[in-house]
């Protein structure tokens, strides 16, 4: 009997320790997981100074399909690409390029993108002017010269794709009172996020940045109605048209909708100064 | 004879040193032509490889990929290119040809570290061994499986030292140095051949691959084994070693034919007795069929 009890004693311990090692190992490498998928959460921060390769998908994207094995950046005639290493801020492994340092160069036939055996570089870009790295943002219109009305336009000129990209936006100067602002504005629907323009920008530290357009892009309500773009589309107002108001006014006056405002029948126009400056400085009781 | 001591030195004095070492020199040949063909490009601008061991490009043409890197990549919800697909399957190919963790053996840098670090902790007896179950990177490779699927990102590649290593070396090491040390350290002090018998999931990968493996190594002439245990003591996955070598009575062997087995050929050049040598797996049916015996193969 008493055998009997430790038999069936060394059977519970032999199955006790299996159950306690197993778990032991499984509670272990769930530890692990949990941490790693933590971990890869975080490691999509990207950050705002790292730009994607040309037809690299957002970050979540990109990082199911990468497999880090560095082909985009051996094709890169200009080394602008590098892989990130332990210790960067970018995703352990992922081909990204700091366009201050090396931007992009926009080859024609892409062969960084070609060279990507996944596909985390989409193959269906086949035009380097859709291809959409980043958006190059004015970050500084304090410390760009062109707002403090000095010519530049370097930005605007290195532009690969110039005069759509970057375009200048003339203003009048009123400190000068004389003098034109070349303002650069940069347009979402042909910035391809090369970087050539943040690498040029002649400051000590860049006034114009391209950021992952995540970062850059500011997105519209879908429910604004951009009534002069409809009615170019429309071909004419889709609201109900302004009337002209009738208004209860004295005789002889008239409202002209579209026109000048209140007019007074017959009478001469209906500023109070005349075409002669002397009639103002005559006139009795005077300015 | 008398036993113990440093495993391996029976084996020269028996066969000279090339023939009880050259199993071990081959691989150290192989582990460093690899990473130098690697480092010819960058390094000589000779670019017969391109690329590193996730994924490269022979002489301009052939695709080659991790098939494990890739499996994470489908997992992870992603459809890749047909060169990642072909690429793939050729690696596949080869290993199912050779032996899934030949890639450990004879291919993975991190190899060198783990055989220094054993090497190291033969020579200052370290005995302390944490139980890391040898099954844990089983756990580990559907783990890292799992938060691919879950998460949608390659996630193990974040931190997997062996591609890490590779990648550093071909591409910039960055802290990944610290890796190496990380690994070195935990092999020498924590348990004997703790990741890359215990822990890697890339192992483990590789180890199910070899489970239909044709080359194997086999215990061809297993009655002439003296029980001197050195091939115990060299081999970084010595349980696979007993059901080949002392299996006669139960009807297994002679052939090693556990997917663990990394087909190093550590054991074939330190045994003084000669009982081991490459053969394909089928020589065990063979054997078993015809009933030769395999003395018959006594090399000369």
């Amino acid at each position: 009997m008493a055998n009997n009890e430790h038999e069936h004693d060394g059977i519970d311990a032999g199955r006790r320790r299996f159950l306690t090692n197993t778990l032991r190992t499984a509670v272990g490498v769930g530890l692990v997981a949990t941490t790693l998928g933590v971990y890869q959460r975080q490691a999509r921060a990207l950050p705002a100074t790292a730009i994607r390769p040309p037809g690299a998908a957002d970050e979540k994207a990109f990082q199911s399909a990468c497999i880090r094995c560095g082909l985009c950046v051996r094709d890169c005639p200009y080394d602008t690409l590098k892989l990130a290493q332990l210790g960067d801020d970018v995703a352990l492994g992922t081909p990204y390029f700091t366009a201050r340092d090396v931007p992009c160069e926009m080859c024609d036939d892409i062969p960084c993108v070609k060279a990507c055996p996944t596909g985390a570089l989409d193959h269906a870009l086949t035009e380097i002017n859709d291809a959409r790295m980043g958006l190059a943002v004015v970050v500084d219109q304090e410390a760009c010269i062109a707002f403090l009305g000095l010519r530049c336009e370097v930005c605007f000129n290195v532009c690969p794709v110039r005069g759509d990209a970057i375009t200048l936006d003339y203003q009048h100067n009123r400190r000068s009172g004389s003098h034109a602002y070349f303002i650069p504005v940069v347009h979402s629907d042909a910035c391809t996020g090369c970087g050539k323009c943040e690498k040029a920008c002649i400051l000590e530290e860049a006034a114009i940045k391209v950021f992952p357009i995540q970062l850059a892009k500011g997105l519209l309500g879908k429910h604004y109605r951009l009534g002069w773009k409809q009615k170019e589309q429309a071909g004419g107002a889709l609201v109900t048209p302004d009337q002209p108001h009738e208004y209860n006014l004295p005789e002889g006056m008239r409202y002209d909708y579209g026109g000048e405002g209140l007019i007074k029948e017959g009478a001469e126009p209906a500023t109070p100064f005349s075409s002669n400056p002397l009639d103002t400085l005559n006139r009795k009781g005077g300015l | 004879m008398e036993h113990g001591g440093i495993p391996g030195r029976d084996a020269v004095q028996q066969k000279g040193w090339w023939r009880a070492n050259r199993f071990l020199v081959l691989r150290r040949i192989s582990q460093l032509a690899i990473l130098a063909l690697f480092l010819l490009g960058p390094l000589a601008a000779v670019w017969i490889v391109k690329g590193n061991l996730a994924s490269s490009v022979v002489l301009e043409t052939v695709p080659l990929t991790d098939p494990l890197v890739l499996l994470q990549v489908l997992v992870s919800g992603h459809l890749p290119e047909t060169a990642a697909i072909i690429g793939a399957l050729i690696v596949l190919g080869f290993y199912l040809l050779v032996g899934g963790r030949v890639y450990c053996s004879w291919v993975c840098p991190i190899n060198i570290v783990t055989d220094v670090a054993e090497w190291l902790r033969c020579r200052l007896n370290i005995r302390g061994s944490a139980n890391i179950s040898t099954s844990t990177r089983n756990w580990l490779l559907g783990a890292i499986l799992l938060v691919a699927g879950v998460s949608g990102s390659v996630a193990w590649e974040l931190i997997n030292p062996v591609s890490m290593v590779y990648r550093g070396l071909v591409f910039g090491m960055g802290l990944a140095w610290g890796i190496v040390v990380a690994v070195f350290l935990l092999d020498l002090f924590v348990s004997r051949r703790a990741w890359c018998g215990r822990l890697c999931p890339v192992g483990a990968f590789y180890g199910m691959v070899g489970q239909v493996a044709v080359v194997r190594v086999s215990a061809i002439r297993r009655e002439q084994c003296d029980d001197c245990m050195d091939c115990f003591a060299v081999c970084p996955e010595h349980q696979v070693i007993k059901p080949a070598l002392k299996g006669a009575e139960k009807g297994l062997g002679p052939v090693i034919t556990s997917g663990h087995c990394t087909n190093c050929g550590r054991c074939i050049d330190v045994c003084p007795q000669d009982v081991f040598e490459f053969t394909t797996r089928f020589s065990n049916s063979r054997l078993a069929v015809s009933g030769i015996n395999p003395k018959r193969e006594v090399s000369s």
